[in-house]
C-alpha cells in the first residue's frame, strides 16, 4: 500500500466525491450511447441474484397468500356473527315448539286421544304396464319372502296409487285409481266433505256423490277417507280441478304415467275387496 | 502511557470495523435485491435505498463512501430498470449534499431531519424525472415521480428508527472495544 501524506490524502478524499459524480454521467452516456449494454448487464445480475430470488420466492408467497386471504378473514368474522344470530332465532323457534308438543301432549291425555301406529311399508319395482282384466293397472315384482295381500295400499313418494288387487308368488297387480272400476273414499280437506273418487281410465278421476251445499272449491286438497274401512284417513290422492265441461275432477300427485317404486303399506284393512275375494281377508297379525 | 505508541490493532478487531464499515452498505444491497425481486415491486428499491444512504452518510461516514454509493447507485440502476446513471448520480448528489449539512443535520430532532429528508425526497425524485426526460428526449407522466418522492419521504421514520437502533449498538460495540 502506498504511504500517502496526510494533505495528499484528505485532497485525494475530497476528489473521490466529483470524480464519481463525472463517472457517474459517463455511465449515463454510455448507457444513452449503447442501450444493447445495460441490458446485458441487467441480465448477467438477475442471472446472479436468481437463485437469491428463488430463496425469497417462498416466503414472498406466504406473504401474498396470507395478505389475500385477510378479506376472507374479515367475512369469516361477519359470517360468524350472522350465524351466531341465526342460532339464537332458531333456539327461540325451538322453544316455541317444545312448547307447543307439550301442550299437544297434555291435550291428547285430557282427550284420551289413541295415536295411531305408524304404518309398515315395503317398497316394490314396478315391472310392468300391465293391463289384465283392468285398462288401468301396474304390476309389481315382489321378492319371494315379501309377504302381500290383497286390499294393501300402494303410494309413491308423492301421494296415492292404487290398492292391490291380485297377488301372484313374485308379482302383485295394483289397481290404479285412474281405472274406470276403481271406487276411492275421499275428504274434501277444506271442507270435510265426503266424496267418491271414481276412475274413467283418463288420467284425472271424476268426484261423485258429495252431499248437498258441500260443491269442492277448485285447488282443494283431496284426502282418503277413513269410511268403508277400506283406507286409513288422511293419504294425499290430489287437487281438485274442474274439466272444461264443468265436472270436478282430481288432479293426482301421484305420476301414474311413469311408476318406478311403490310403496305398499299394510293398514291392517280389508273393506270391500274384488269379488275373487269373497271370503274375508285375513286378518293382520296386531302388533 | 504518555510517550509510549498505541499497540497496532488485533486482527479480530480489524476484522470487527471493517464488518461494522460494511455493515451499512450489504443491508442496503439486501433491502434493494429483497424489494426489487420477491415483492415484485420495483418502485420500492430507491424508495428504500435513499433514506439508508442519507442516514448513514449524516451519523456514519466512514461506512458510506463514495464509491460505496457509486456500486449502490449502479445496482440501482440495473435492479429499478432506471435509465442507467440516473439513481446513481441522484444518489451521489444526495450523498454529497448529506455529508456537507451533516454536522447541522446531526444535530437536529427527529422532526427536522425527516422534514430535511423530505426536501432530499423531493430533490431525487424532480433529478430523476429531469434525468429521464432528458434522456428519453420526452417528457414522462408526473404520477409517478410524485408518488417515488411521497413514498421515500413516508418510508424514513421506520428506516431511520431501525438504522438508529443499528447505528447506537454499533457505538456500544466500539465503546467497550
Amino acid at each position: 500500500m502506498f504511504r500517502l501524506s496526510i494533505p495528499l490524502r484528505q485532497a485525494l478524499s475530497r476528489l473521490t466525491l466529483p470524480v464519481l459524480v463525472a463517472v457517474a454521467f459517463g455511465t449515463m452516456l454510455l448507457g444513452k450511447a449503447d442501450a444493447l449494454l445495460a441490458e446485458r448487464a441487467r441480465v448477467l445480475l438477475a442471472d446472479a441474484l436468481a437463485p437469491f430470488y428463488a430463496a425469497f420466492a417462498e416466503p414472498a408467497r406466504a406473504v401474498r397468500e396470507t395478505i389475500a386471504d385477510l378479506p376472507e378473514l374479515l367475512a369469516i368474522r361477519e359470517e360468524n356473527a350472522r350465524l351466531r344470530e341465526e342460532n339464537e332465532r332458531l333456539r327461540r323457534w325451538q322453544s316455541a315448539a317444545l312448547a307447543l308438543e307439550a301442550e299437544n301432549a297434555l291435550l291428547r291425555r285430557q282427550l284420551n286421544f289413541v295415536p295411531e301406529a305408524a304404518p309398515s311399508f315395503r317398497t316394490a319395482r314396478v315391472v310392468a304396464d300391465a293391463g289384465g282384466v283392468y285398462a288401468r293397472a301396474v304390476l309389481i315384482a315382489l321378492p319371494p319372502d315379501l309377504a302381500v295381500r290383497r286390499g294393501q295400499i300402494a303410494l309413491d313418494e308423492r301421494g296415492f296409487v292404487g290398492r292391490v288387487t291380485e297377488v301372484g308368488t313374485r308379482s302383485a297387480r295394483i289397481l290404479l285409481a285412474t281405472d274406470m272400476n276403481s271406487r276411492i273414499p275421499v275428504t274434501l280437506e277444506g271442507s270435510r266433505a265426503r266424496a267418491m273418487m271414481v276412475g274413467t281410465n283418463g288420467p284425472r278421476p271424476r268426484l261423485q256423490f258429495w252431499a248437498e251445499g258441500t260443491r269442492p272449491a277448485e285447488g282443494e286438497r283431496v284426502v282418503t277417507s277413513a269410511e268403508g274401512v277400506a283406507f286409513p284417513a288422511g293419504l294425499p290422492i290430489g287437487v281438485v280441478r274442474y274439466s272444461a265441461s264443468g265436472s270436478a275432477e282430481v288432479e293426482m300427485f301421484a305420476l301414474l304415467d311413469r311408476l318406478d317404486l311403490v310403496r305398499l303399506f299394510d293398514f291392517g284393512l280389508g273393506g270391500i275387496l274384488p269379488p275373487e275375494a269373497v271370503a274375508r281377508p285375513e286378518p293382520r297379525a296386531r302388533r | 502511557m504518555i510517550g509510549v505508541p498505541e499497540p497496532p490493532p488485533s486482527l479480530l478487531r480489524r476484522v470487527e470495523a471493517l464488518a461494522r464499515n460494511l455493515l451499512p452498505g450489504l443491508l442496503a444491497v439486501v433491502t434493494m435485491i429483497a424489494a426489487a425481486g420477491p415483492t415484485g415491486l420495483p418502485v420500492l428499491a430507491p424508495a428504500l435505498t435513499l433514506p439508508q444512504v442519507v442516514f448513514w452518510s449524516i451519523y456514519r461516514p466512514a461506512a458510506m463512501s463514495p464509491p460505496a454509493v457509486f456500486l449502490l447507485g449502479l445496482l440501482l440502476d440495473l435492479l429499478a430498470l432506471a435509465p442507467l446513471g440516473s439513481g446513481l448520480l441522484t444518489l451521489l448528489l444526495a450523498h454529497g449534499l448529506a455529508l456537507r449539512w451533516r454536522r447541522f443535520l446531526a444535530r437536529q430532532g427527529f422532526l427536522l431531519l425527516w422534514l430535511a429528508f423530505c426536501g432530499f425526497a423531493v430533490g431525487a425524485a424532480a433529478l430523476g424525472y429531469v434525468l429521464s426526460a432528458l434522456l428519453d428526449f420526452a417528457l414522462p407522466p408526473l404520477g409517478p415521480a410524485l408518488q417515488l418522492a411521497a413514498l421515500t419521504a413516508c418510508v424514513f421514520p421506520p428506516i431511520a428508527l431501525l438504522l438508529g437502533r443499528v447505528h447506537a449498538l454499533m457505538l456500544r460495540a466500539e465503546e467497550t472495544a
